[in-house]
């Protein structure tokens, strides 16, 4: 094991990935000496040179279509759209283009294409540059969509999505750049469509994924030592395909569910999780299954507006309470 | 021109003019589900003379008048017309239909059925030309409208800034469905936009079959030799309406009328036989072929069965682990 951030992990898989074969390359905006806004292609440009490591005009339709096109044609992409929040620029080339091309084409194409971006607030960035939009997207047939929490998940699950045939949205968080974690030293592949459970517990169910399965994991060592509560909490991982699996056997397991995500909570990822849920594990559940979202709001610029909406263990553990009590 | 290279140009002409003729046919007899198919009629000498330069291993992405595109690039009547009624035989397995039908074995990316968006693609397969180092060249088709998107101006740029060997075709029908181009374009000549981003660019004549395949000539040869994107604007003219429910009543009939004296196909064809001393035994015979694909074609797609209902959830995914729970079961 070697210990490193997630931005270094996130990097790590780019470049075990670029070594390993030649049709991977990075195209998206300030990527290549400038190393990405959030520096994560840092040093690549330099290792593997301007024609894998390009650099391209403000021109977010252009960069994935563009990408889409070297996809049904030999390579292997992985673009980078600098916040996720952009991706409204170029939503028809990520759900018209990206998405439906295989379905469209009656199967004739395969569409291995990694669309890397970052989201989440608690830096301040405001309304345009603070998103959590992965609900968007897991509506869409045809898109798997990745949310990695740590920096050995970053690793493995990029290796996964840059070997898989099909088209992956993979968001990174901004605020978990700089968290450290332990990376196996040798390669690991880990698979995309599983989620992991990152603290097992009996009493109640957490899903999360991305930033808010730390501050679950922090709910959960409060429920533990105040309340002797066990939590367990289930990174999704993956939002989009769902592994329902993990979730309904958790579930079983402890009667109660509370599903954190950071996006917005009208149509986010955990009215899925608990329609679920309620779908098939109905006879399972003790207590009405509840959501922990940011509300349905654009996110504010000033500290303590922002942090009155983020999800926070406070307002995780007051979930759990409420339906454990 | 040859006389050989006017009979095959002839016959490509032909194949669209003929092959479209018959989906208008399907559709007004109610055999074409779906939205009405957007023709080609009249805008034959384009695909015709950019696709006569074509190799199998060159690239195309066509929009959604893309039928004459598909044949250029050698797709079979057959199989495309099976697509466009929904049938199993179909290119895309009935999946598609008209507005997505592809061969991607012959190097067609797709049609696509929103306008401009298959410009940034065409550009990605021209960026994955220039990375593998080959000599093989994109084309991609699309209006006079679609220069009025955003695609069009972000994608002429990076191929420009990229250096990228991407030919795009520009065909200027005039209209955007009802909307003339004059009304929401200013700009004198579409292939205008191509000069501010620094590209070789040229108008021709579309309805002149000859002038359009030399100057297909000309740019398929630029990109293929220099490895630069360029820009062709082609004026020609729809026929029919944007689709066979359109009644056309933004513009006049003495106006179509004009524009159907200069029809690609019939002035070619005696051009051949007077100019180019093509006999009519070789004409007739090219005629004769294309009906007997035609036919063909008819039967097929007549007799191709419709998909059955469990293939509907194939082909979302490439079936991998990851997507195992998602394959059936919406998830």
């Amino acid at each position: 094991m070697s210990r490193m951030s997630y931005r270094e992990a996130v990097r790590l898989a780019l470049r075990e990935e670029m070594t390993r074969d030649s049709r991977v390359f990075i195209i998206g905006e300030d990527v290549g000496k400038f190393g990405g806004a959030m520096a994560v292609t840092k040093g690549l440009f330099d290792e593997f040179g301007a024609r894998r490591v390009v650099d391209t005009p403000i021109s977010e339709s252009a960069i994935v279509g563009a990408a889409l096109g070297a996809a049904l044609t030999g390579l292997l992409p992985v673009a980078e759209i600098m916040f996720v929040d952009f991706s409204g620029v170029c939503m028809d080339q990520i759900i018209n283009q990206v998405a439906k091309v295989r379905y469209m084409l009656g199967g004739q194409v395969q569409v291995p294409l990694v669309i890397r971006t970052q989201g989440g607030a608690g830096k301040g960035y405001a309304a345009q540059h603070s998103q959590s939009l992965e609900a968007f997207f897991c509506h869409v047939p045809g898109l798997i969509v990745v949310m990695p929490s740590t920096p050995r998940d970053a690793r493995g699950l990029l290796k996964s999505a840059i070997r898989e045939p099909n088209p992956v949205l993979y968001i990174e968080h901004k605020v978990l750049y700089n968290t450290e974690g332990e990376v196996p030293e040798a390669e690991e592949l880990i698979p995309l469509g599983r989620a992991e459970i990152k603290r097992p517990g009996t009493d109640v169910t957490i899903t999360a994924h991305s930033m808010q399965v730390l501050k679950a994991l922090e709910a959960a060592e409060t429920l533990a030592k105040d309340h002797r509560i066990e939590a367990e909490v289930v990174d999704l991982r993956t939002v989009a395909p769902l592994d329902e699996e993990t979730i309904l056997a958790s579930v079983r397991k402890t009667g109660r569910l509370v599903c954190v995500e950071e996006g917005y909570q009208n149509n986010g990822v955990g009215a899925e999780v608990i329609s679920r849920v309620v779908a098939k594990a109905f006879d399972s559940l003790d207590a009405e299954p509840l959501r922990v979202a940011f509300p349905n709001s654009p996110i504010p610029f000033a500290k303590s507006l922002e942090n009155a909406l983020l999800p926070n263990p406070k307002k995780i553990v007051e979930a759990v309470l409420k339906i454990t009590r | 021109m040859s006389p050989e290279e006017g009979l095959g140009l002839y016959r490509a002409m032909l194949r669209i003019r003929r092959f479209e003729t018959a989906v208008n046919e399907l559709y007004l007899k109610g055999r074409i589900p779906g939205m009405s198919p957007h023709l080609y009629i009249g805008e034959e000498a384009v695909a015709a003379s950019v696709s006569f330069f074509l190799r199998a291993d060159d690239y195309i992405v066509s929009n959604h008048r893309g039928h004459g595109h598909c044949l250029g690039k050698g797709a079979a009547m057959d199989r495309m017309l099976a697509e466009i009624m929904g049938k199993s035989g179909g290119y895309c397995r009935g999946r598609g239909g008209s507005m997505h039908i592809a061969d991607v074995a012959l190097g067609n990316l797709g049609a696509n059925g929103i306008v401009g968006a298959g410009i940034p693609i065409a550009v990605g397969a021209a960026f994955s030309i220039a990375y593998r180092g080959t000599d093989q060249v994109a084309v991609c088709y699309f209006g006079d409208a679609a220069t009025n998107q955003g695609t069009f101006h972000e994608a002429v740029n990076m191929a420009a800034s990229m250096g990228l060997p991407v030919l795009f075709v520009v065909e200027n029908n005039q209209y955007g469905l009802s909307t003339h181009i004059k009304r929401t374009c200013p700009t004198e000549c579409l292939s205008d936009k191509a000069h501010a981003y620094g590209i070789e660019h040229a108008t021709v004549d579309g309805m002149d079959a000859e002038e359009s395949f030399l100057a297909a000539r000309q740019a398929v040869g630029y990109v293929r030799r220099e490895r630069k994107p360029c820009l062709v604007e082609f004026l020609t003219y729809r026929f029919l309406g944007h689709g066979a429910s359109d009644n056309r009543s933004y513009r006049t009939r003495e106006e179509e009328e004009q524009w159907k004296k200069r029809s690609p196909v019939e002035g070619f064809r005696a051009r051949l036989a007077s100019v180019y001393g093509v006999a009519e035994a070789r004409l007739a015979a090219v005629d004769a072929e294309v009906e007997a694909e035609l036919a063909g074609a008819l039967e097929f797609a007549e007799k191709s069965p419709e998909p059955s209902a469990d293939e509907a959830l194939r082909d979302i995914f490439t079936p991998t682990e990851a997507v195992r729970q998602a394959q059936g079961a919406g998830a």
